[in-house]
């Protein structure tokens, strides 16, 4: 079995995030960059099934130079190898360009499941992981607060909107996890001492075959603002009226 | 060295992670109840804390002493009483791990580095303290098992540890009398005191350790008869360095508090952190911190290196880490006035738990006298 788990570099939660208003770009410089939390998760899925199973784990990011940090965090907790897809035409990569680039090397590396977040805390997409299960032509079962893996098959719970259901995959197939799904292991000492000595590939677009011209962006931003201050609240005092004026407020934000 | 390393910096990164989310949300909780946690000890152990300069072949981490400081200071930040008590278990396991033949490395370390059992050091006797040299408890040798008798005193972990390795004496000729012998806790014969009333320390068990005809087979003894005071000292060359880690971890802690406190209280109409008189004794405390801190991470060099001066140099660090640890912990109170002092904010805890390390593991009036022996080169 050959997992390749989707690992993505992302500003630090607990600081203070930034866009660069010029580029409409994140501004990597102003925050730490860490791996992304659910994306420990996902990584956490697969190496549980690893513990008790053959079990090949591969983490796989697309991003900068500097993503290599999160790629040994991922193989200090426990991946075997990973692979890094780093090249200059890729910055300011939009959400088709990345599924097609990490489809070509997801199809390169070869692979039986793919198990990524269900979406970034800093693009938040949400749709990654689809994308690229489309573009390989194989099953996805996204949104799962549990999963099941076998030797050929994967499955796992959804929640919606009023109640749950459960998915099943033949494999290959794509899978996407949410914040339920798993507590991520810490590292050992052990482990971050060999993460080094792990096997990291570097792929550019020529490496997978793919324009390196071809636009990164098929829709680019073209304009941002920061966000408003806030402003005091409404507030409401009752004069004998109070229901009546709250409930239009809310019909007003079409709260209710 | 004064630069942590890439590894370095992911193996803090990893101790910071985890005494952020599991010792330091309970840290006043198991200070208030007494409450030993064994559970988030194993856990500890499962992430390599348990063996940490161990080699890798009986489970150990293999890491350097240089790692183990930044490692001990950062767990320290979390809580500086199981940090310290981290530190005593890897002293015990680090004394069967380099000074036990195969079978007893085999038998006690890899259970040790995994802190599914845990170990005590026990050396110290209610009339024998500071001079370890005379020490009464002994070890008499009967066919093929030794038979104890005596009582060890303040014995961190006592009654929870399941390996006790036990100074002891083999014969009447002073510090060559002395022999290391590892009793299990299952022995008949071995009891226990009751849990110490104590200014601080208090999540961990501190009591006597009582040896009542306890019969261990002579396998169980580390190096030869007479080695134990040596492999003791040893062990405590590593351990002082370790202690004064902690001392800085939990002095930083309280710094850091400070420094975000004085920011946000406001007081003859500005924020304190706009006197000046606070300021320079902030930037005291944290020059005192930082000198320490060289200190322990040369000290930790030369004991990687096995520089002949070692002793020396882990003994000064010791006692300027310990002293500045108290030290700045115990004006970190004073800055934060009223608030300081109550029990909720964690800081009166440091404070009480960094004054036995003043005390403990030799006492810093036993590290000048070391170091003086050195200038006056009396041995
Ligand atoms: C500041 C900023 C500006 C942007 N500007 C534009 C723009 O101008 N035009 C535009 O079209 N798009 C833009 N984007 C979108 C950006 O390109 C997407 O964030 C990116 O393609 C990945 O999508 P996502 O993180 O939203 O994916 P999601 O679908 O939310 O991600 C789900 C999962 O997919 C995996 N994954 C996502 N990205 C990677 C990766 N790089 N490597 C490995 N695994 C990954 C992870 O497992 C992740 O948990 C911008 C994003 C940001 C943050
Ligand atoms: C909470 C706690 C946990 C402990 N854990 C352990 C443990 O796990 N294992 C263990 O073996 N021991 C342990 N100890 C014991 C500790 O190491 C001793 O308390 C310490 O070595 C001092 O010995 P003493 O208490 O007998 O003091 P004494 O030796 O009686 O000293 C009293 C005072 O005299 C000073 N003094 C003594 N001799 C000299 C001298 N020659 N010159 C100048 N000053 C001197 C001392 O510095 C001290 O200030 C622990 C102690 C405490 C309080």
């Amino acid at each position: 079995m050959k997992i390749i788990v989707l690992v993505k570099q992302v500003p630090d939660t607990w600081g203070d995030r930034t866009l660069d208003l010029r580029t409409g770009w994140l501004d990597r410089g102003s925050s730490d960059s860490v791996i992304d939390e659910i994306n420990e998760r996902a990584l956490e899925v697969a190496l549980s099934y690893q513990d008790g199973n053959d079990a090949e784990v591969v983490a796989l990011t697309m991003g900068p130079d500097s993503a290599k940090d999160i790629l040994r965090k991922a193989l200090a907790m426990g991946a075997d190898s990973a692979i890094h897809l780093l090249d200059g035409g890729l910055a300011g990569a939009d959400l088709l360009r990345t599924s097609e680039v990490i489809a070509a090397a997801a199809t390169k590396a070869g692979f039986d499941l793919i198990i990524a977040g269900n979406e970034s805390t800093d693009g938040r997409g949400g749709t990654l992981p689809s994308l690229i299960a489309g573009r390989l032509g194989v099953a996805q079962a996204t949104y799962l607060d549990s999963v099941v893996i076998t030797t050929d098959a994967v499955s796992g719970h959804r929640a919606t909107e009023n109640g749950s259901m459960t998915l099943h995959s033949p494999l290959p197939a794509v899978v996407s996890v949410t914040e339920q799904s798993a507590e991520p292991r810490f590292p050992n000492f052990k482990g971050i001492m060999r993460a080094k000595k792990k096997p990291v590939t570097v792929w550019s677009l020529a490496d997978l075959g793919l324009d390196a011209a071809a636009a990164s962006a098929h829709s680019v931003i073209t304009q941002t603002s920061p966000r408003p201050a806030r402003v005091a609240g409404t507030k409401i005092v009752d004069r004998g009226n109070a229901g009546v004026e709250l409930a239009e407020f809310l019909a007003a934000g079409r709260l209710i | 060295m004064f630069q942590l390393s890439e590894d370095q910096r992911d193996l803090v990164a990893m101790v910071r992670d985890f005494a952020t989310s599991s010792l330091a949300p309970h840290a006043v909780e198991w200070d208030q109840t007494k409450h030993f946690p064994i559970d988030v000890l194993e856990e500890a152990g499962s992430l390599g804390m348990g063996g940490i300069y161990v080699q890798e072949d009986v489970g150990g981490s293999g890491l350097t002493r240089s790692d183990a400081a930044h490692i001990f200071e950062e767990l320290a930040k979390g809580d500086p009483t199981i940090a310290a008590y981290i530190s005593i278990h890897n002293m015990v396991a680090w004394m069967i791990d380099s000074f036990g033949n195969t079978d007893q490395r085999k038998k006690w370390v890899p259970d040790l580095a995994a802190m599914t059992s845990l170990g005590s050091y026990c050396l110290t006797e209610p009339d024998a303290g500071s001079d370890a040299g005379a020490l009464r408890t002994k070890a008499v040798r009967d066919g093929d098992d030794y038979v104890l008798n005596g009582v060890k005193q303040f014995i961190s972990g006592a009654g929870c540890s399941s390996v006790y390795v036990v100074m002891a004496r083999t014969s009447d000729t002073g510090n060559q009398g002395i022999s290391a012998i590892v009793v299990p806790a299952e022995t008949p014969g071995l009891s226990f005191g009751p849990n110490e009333k104590k200014m601080g320390w208090n999540a961990m068990p501190t009591a006597q350790v009582i040896f009542h005809n306890v019969r261990v087979p002579v396998g169980n003894l580390l190096g030869a008869e007479g080695d134990g005071f040596g492999i003791a000292m040893k062990g405590l060359n590593g351990g002082r360095i370790n202690m004064g880690a902690c001392s800085l971890g939990g002095a930083q802690w309280a710094l850091d508090q400070t420094v975000a406190y004085l920011k946000e209280r406001k007081a003859f109409g500005k924020p304190l952190i706009d006197q000046q008189a606070l300021v320079f004794e902030l930037a005291d405390m944290d020059t005192e911190l930082e000198t320490a801190r060289t200190m322990i991470w040369r000290a930790a060099d030369a004991l990687d290196r096995g520089a002949p001066d070692l002793v020396k140099l882990c003994a000064m660090a010791k006692r300027v880490a310990t002293d500045a640890g108290f030290s700045v912990a115990n004006r970190a109170i004073q800055l934060h006035g009223g608030y300081g002092y109550l029990s909720e904010y964690g800081i009166e805890k440091v404070v009480r738990d960094l004054r036995v390390h003043q005390i403990l593991e030799g006492s810093n009036e036993i590290m000048r006298l070391i170091i003086g022996r050195t200038l006056a080169d009396v041995h």
